[in-house]
């Protein structure tokens, strides 16, 4: 590995909590492996180097931007279409650029509604004023510029075209490792593809599974579920089922529910639909009143539910603009 | 005068039941209303909830399926999964803000070519009393998105000629 | 993943005459297609499906290199196979090819051609998206079972069985009551050429229980019907006659025996106008020749107490069978003809017909009974009280024609009300009046025998019979005392019966008019039989508004069904006579046995498969499969279709979570391709 001349490496976080940077530190002394294979050029939470010095470089001079986060400002916008002019492959690293994730969610509800618990409705929010971030702020020195706010998150290749994808809220380290070997190796599949596991978590879950047909719905604090058998055939809304593999079934392991952190499997547009479809499928009641029943008694938020990692991605992007708040 | 609402509305037919009936109101020459854009599938069990959601993204005002009668499905018993989805999806909708009657579900046997015609006439009616969708446009920033992005390049740029 | 760069997609718009062409305009979809992605050329022609509009798609596949065939014309349910053997004979995948239905759901159901053009231009952008996802296939074939099962023992059952019997193919006939004959064996002439039922029936009825390729069944029922064309496995329900078959010579000495001296119970088969022992024969001509056991009236069985006379009577055949039970039989069959027939209409909804209020009114098909020289009466037509009625009343179209009951015709009522007619006036010289709407007689022979009908000097009134009352001063109860369930008591037992008004509306003299008679016969309707909605779910076919079995076309394909391997024959797919029944059960035969010569089937190719690599083994496709065509892999945690059970629903495609579950023909790929096309364009 270390025979080949030095690549230039980019990082960058976007609309994300911040989860990603730390996953990329905990592939550990690996880290050091990176910084020998890699001249790291830009990656603001570490180094040194400002959107200047990216907006100078020649374009396709960064051989890999792994970019985190989804698009919620005009910044980020403007972010990824510059890393995008400057790479040669760029990575949507983790959950948040791949399809949004929990900042993604938010596209159940408003920018409204958004500002309204951030500036103003939380008990420890002091704002009497009614002071919100305005785009243009005059000062006697001049204008002060923040980014726009958007009303609907984007995922990073609804923004710009994306090479590889990296799923997981975060990636795992090992995943991580992977990825970056396969980098260098040029080991990588076609592009446009997900650099991970080809099938979903129910494959590295050692729980038993027989039939699945299920009358009732349960939330997690419902039940102490067995600790052997299938969660999601106990009632649970697991979401392994649908969940690409790649952290090795995580919460089944420590008796929780699957939540859906990796994304949808190989090929799959709609997270959401494929539990919904599988869900509903499995429901066992011919009758449209209990069959209706069974969905609004045991999921009271199937959005947040069946879409708490990939809202931004699915087909309908988000909720009706207003219908919420 | 302003046109009157064209909707555009997708239906998933079933190919044994729902899909003949059509057949059926065309050989009777039934006339109904052409806004319904006709989709075979083998049965109302393949229509994937992914189809529907992909169909509103698309810009469709709303989405009929149409199947065989319960207990009459050529694959026997996959109507009875339909039903089930299209419960599921009717709520989901309503959690996203898209009103639940935008989706319906029929049932129209082979025979029922006159009564699937008034099935989308009535379908077509109703859809077009909910008014248009457009849900592209939900996700559409307006203009300020792009005199914001201008300023970011307007601001940068300017910096870019300070010498290094 | 769709290679665009090398798709070369043939686009043909057909005018069917004007059926297209005067409803849309044709050359502007052409144009249309022409600049749709992938689309290498358009064109339209006049009859896209006649030899010429075939010639030229295969002379296109060849000179212009065309990869993909997109036709905007009828139903792909019409001519999908047409243009697919095209493909295929200049030399492209059959699978590669896609209809576009812009007759059957644009051309004949859109008022305004501007929107025609609108949707079939959605449709068609839908099909060439679609077609561009379609991927080259193997056709698959199955071997077929050589054995065909024939449903109802009627004249269609017993024609089509014999048919194909007599070519050498076995068959196996299931019919619910103890003989088979159906109604034909009921009847005693037949119209217009006045043979006696039985005198053509008989004989064929003996060579059903005869023919060695011929596995007869009586008294039982199809209890379900799995698998699929070519491969059925069925499961007959065999009811305990509690006389063994094969061991009973049919001397008929138990019922002689029988302990009961005198028959007492209703007998169905003559309509409840004769009786029967608990031991008995339906009807002398029976087939099988072996009586039945009424199990509700037997003393042995009902009570378990009796001196088993009968028993003594069959001696040392030892043919009774007191613990016989239910049972179940399963045999493997190809193909299935359902040859179930009708039901009488039961006229007593009619109030004013006073159908089971007054003695004298009759059902046709109880007349007939009466008519027949091995009925109740020994053909002797008489009134309840054994007197021979002097004044005869025919009331046409009951049920029938009636938008209050059936609305269609029953086609033969005219004929049989007319043959009653002849029949009636020649036994018993009485005086006839047949009250009608119109006489339809389109038949060879019909509208002479009318003729000959009314030469006899048969009376006829053009109206509709509005009421039928008892005639003034004829005693005071003119009502049945108490009618017996199920059925009316025996002849000569009613010691009262009075004459009865018909009053009705002549149209041709524009008054009413009140017609007194001493019989009236009610020519019934007929409908789909009770359980038809039953057996119709068993067989996996469809019924239409009337409860008749439906037909996959009603003029190219009237005896095949939706369920490629039923056909279906005689009276059950809707009204008719018996030549009618016995040319469709020999096409139903016919049918039955090209499907069985040709030795193997087609599997759909719209087949569900998973792809392992991204199958977790999750399960929740498993139960979701009718068909059972879907096991799970323990070892390789996967789950596996088999490709000769699956029907290719793709149910559970759309449920699969994974997305591992895929379909040929009807994938993600191509569904979602032709929801782009059908909403991207236009």
């Amino acid at each position: 590995m270390s025979d080949l001349p030095k690549g230039k490496l980019a990082l960058y976080w976007a609309a994300s909590c911040g989860g990603c940077e730390i996953a990329v530190l905990a592939i550990n002394e690996k880290i050091l492996d990176v910084a020998a294979l890699f001249d790291i050029v830009f990656w603001p939470v570490a180094i040194d180097a400002k959107v200047h010095d990216v907006e100078k470089m020649p374009d396709k001079s960064i051989d890999v931007c792994l970019f985190n986060g989804g698009i919620r400002t005009s910044e980020q916008e403007y972010m990824a279409k510059l890393l995008r002019q400057k790479s040669k492959v760029l990575v949507a690293f983790g959950s948040c650029a791949s399809e949004g994730c929990i900042p993604g969610l938010a596209n159940a509800t408003s920018r409204r509604k958004i500002f309204d618990t951030a500036y103003h409705n939380t008990p420890s929010t002091e704002n009497p004023d009614r002071v919100e971030p305005q785009t243009q702020t005059a000062m006697a020195e001049g204008t002060l510029h923040l980014p726009l706010f958007y009303e609907t998150l984007r995922t990073l290749d609804q923004t710009v075209p994306v090479d590889y994808y990296l799923p997981g809220c975060p990636p795992e380290a090992e995943r991580i490792w992977d990825a970056i070997t396969a980098i260098v190796e040029s080991n990588l599949p076609p592009p446009g593809s997900v650099i991970g596991a080809e099938t979903t978590v129910c494959d590295e879950c050692k729980r038993t599974r027989n039939e699945k047909k299920i009358k009732k719905f349960y939330r997690t604090w419902q039940v102490i579920p067995d600790e052997d058998s299938c969660l999601l055939e106990q009632g649970l809304l697991c979401c392994g089922i649908a969940t690409r593999a790649g952290c090795g079934s995580l919460c089944p392991q420590v008796n929780s529910p699957c939540i859906g952190c990796y994304g949808p499997n190989k090929g799959v547009q709609d997270f959401g639909a494929r539990m919904m479809a599988a869900l509903s499928s499995m429901i066992d009641s011919n009758d449209p009143e209990e069959i209706d029943q069974i969905i609004r008694d045991g999921i009271p938020d199937p959005v947040g539910s069946f879409y708490r990692f990939s809202l931004a991605a699915g087909h309908l992007r988000r909720a009706k603009v207003g219908s919420r708040g | 005068m302003s046109e009157p609402f064209k909707p555009k509305i997708v239906a998933f037919l079933c190919n044994w039941c729902s899909y003949t009936a059509s057949d059926l109101a065309g050989t009777a020459r039934i006339k109904y209303s052409p806004y319904a854009r006709i989709i075979r599938v083998m049965c109302s069990g393949r229509v994937d909830p992914a189809f529907v959601l992909k169909a509103f993204g698309l810009g469709a005002d709303g989405v009929l399926i149409a199947g065989c009668h319960p207990g009459d499905c050529h694959y026997i018993e996959q109507n009875y999964k339909t039903i089930r989805r299209h419960a599921m999806l009717r709520y989901f909708l309503e959690r996203m803000g898209i009103e639940a009657d935008r989706l319906r579900l029929v049932w129209a046997s082979a025979a029922e070519g006159q009564y699937l015609a008034e099935s989308i006439d009535r379908f077509v009616a109703d859809v077009q009393k909910l008014g248009p969708l457009n849900w592209s446009e939900n996700w559409r920033e307006n203009g300020d998105r792009e005199r914001a992005l201008e300023e970011i390049v307007a601001e940068h740029a300017e910096t870019m000629e300070v010498p290094v | 993943m769709i290679d665009h760069e090398s798709l070369r997609i043939g686009v043909y718009v057909c005018h069917c005459g004007s059926n297209i062409a005067g409803a849309l305009d044709v050359e502007e979809l052409t144009r249309f297609a022409e600049g749709l992605p992938g689309v290498a050329l358009s064109r339209h022609y006049k009859y896209m499906c006649s030899d010429p509009g075939q010639e030229l798609v295969k002379r296109d596949i060849v000179e212009h290199r065309l990869n993909r065939i997109v036709v905007a014309a009828c139903s792909p349910n019409l001519h999908e196979p047409t243009f697919r053997r095209a493909a295929e004979d200049a030399g492209l995948n059959r699978f590669l090819v896609q209809m576009c239905n812009i007759r059957e759901q644009v051309a004949w159901v859109t008022e305004d051609k501007a929107d025609a053009l609108t949707k079939a231009e959605a449709h068609l952008a839908g099909a060439v998206r679609r077609v561009a996802g379609h991927e080259p296939l193997q056709r698959q074939f199955v071997r077929i079972v050589p054995r065909a099962l024939v449903v109802g023992g009627g004249i269609a059952g017993i024609q089509a069985a014999l048919t194909l019997a007599d070519a050498g193919h076995k068959v196996v006939l299931v019919e619910r009551e103890p003989s088979i004959g159906g109604h034909m064996a009921m009847f005693d002439k037949t119209f217009p050429t006045l043979d006696c039922a039985a005198c053509i029936l008989t004989p064929k009825m003996t060579s059903v229980k005869l023919h060695p390729n011929i596995k007869l069944l009586t008294y039982s029922t199809v209890e379900s019907v799995e698998g699929s064309v070519g491969n059925y496995r069925v499961k007959i329900r065999r009811k305990p006659r509690y006389i063994d078959e094969d061991l009973c010579v049919g001397c008929m000495q138990c019922i002689d025996g029988c302990v009961f001296t005198q028959a007492k119970f209703s007998n169905a088969f003559d309509q409840g106008l004769g009786l029967r022992k608990p031991v008995y024969l339906p009807f002398p001509q029976a087939v099988p020749p072996v009586p039945v056991v009424d199990p509700e009236v037997c003393l042995q069985i009902a009570r378990g107490k009796c001196k088993q006379s009968c028993v003594e009577a069959c001696g040392e055949r030892n043919a009774f069978k007191f613990d016989q039970q239910e049972e179940i039989e399963e045999y493997n069959v190809g193909a299935i003809i359902v040859a179930t027939g009708f039901k009488a209409f039961d006229p007593s909804v009619i109030e004013y017909y006073g159908y089971g209020k007054y003695p004298n009114v009759y059902t046709s098909l109880e007349v007939e009974r009466l008519l027949n020289a091995g009925g109740p009466t020994g053909g002797k037509l008489v009134l309840r009280d054994g007197s021979t009625p002097k004044r005869v009343g025919i009331v046409h179209c009951v049920g029938s024609r009636d938008a209050n009951y059936h609305p269609y015709c029953s086609r033969v009522c005219c004929m049989y009300a007319l043959k009653l007619a002849h029949l009636v006036r020649e036994k018993t010289g009485a005086e006839v009046t047949n009250c009608y709407i119109d006489i339809r007689t389109p038949g060879k022979g019909f509208e002479e025998f009318y003729n000959r009908v009314q030469n006899e000097g048969v009376q006829f009134i053009r109206g509709k019979v509005a009421d039928i009352t008892p005639a003034a001063g004829n005693g005071d109860s003119p009502h049945l005392p108490e009618r017996p369930s199920g059925c009316l008591a025996q002849m000569g037992t009613v010691p009262f019966s009075g004459g009865l008004v018909m009053q009705v509306d002549d149209t041709l003299l524009g008054s009413i008019r009140k017609v007194e008679v001493d019989m009236v016969i009610l020519a019934v309707a007929l409908e789909a039989q009770a359980d038809a909605g039953d057996v119709r779910r068993t067989f996996g076919i469809s019924c239409s508004t009337e409860g008749f079995f439906l037909e996959k076309h009603p003029k190219l394909a009237p005896v095949n069904t939706a369920n490629d391997g039923v056909m279906v024959a005689g009276a059950c797919q809707g009204a008719k006579d018996i030549p009618d029944t016995v040319a469709q059960a020999d096409a139903a035969a016919a049918k039955a046995m090209v499907l069985i010569d040709s030795g193997q089937i087609e599997l759909e190719p719209n087949t569900a498969w998973v792809d392992e690599e991204m199958c977790s083994g999750c399960k929740t496709c498993i139960s979701l499969c009718p068909y059972q065509a879907i096991t799970p892999d323990e070892e390789r945690k996967i789950a596996v279709i088999d490709q000769a059970l699956c029907k290719g629903c793709g149910t559970c495609v759309a449920a699969c979570p994974s997305g591992a579950a895929k379909q040929h023909l009807f994938g993600d790929e191509q569904v979602n391709e032709e929801l782009e096309g059908l909403m991207n364009y236009v």
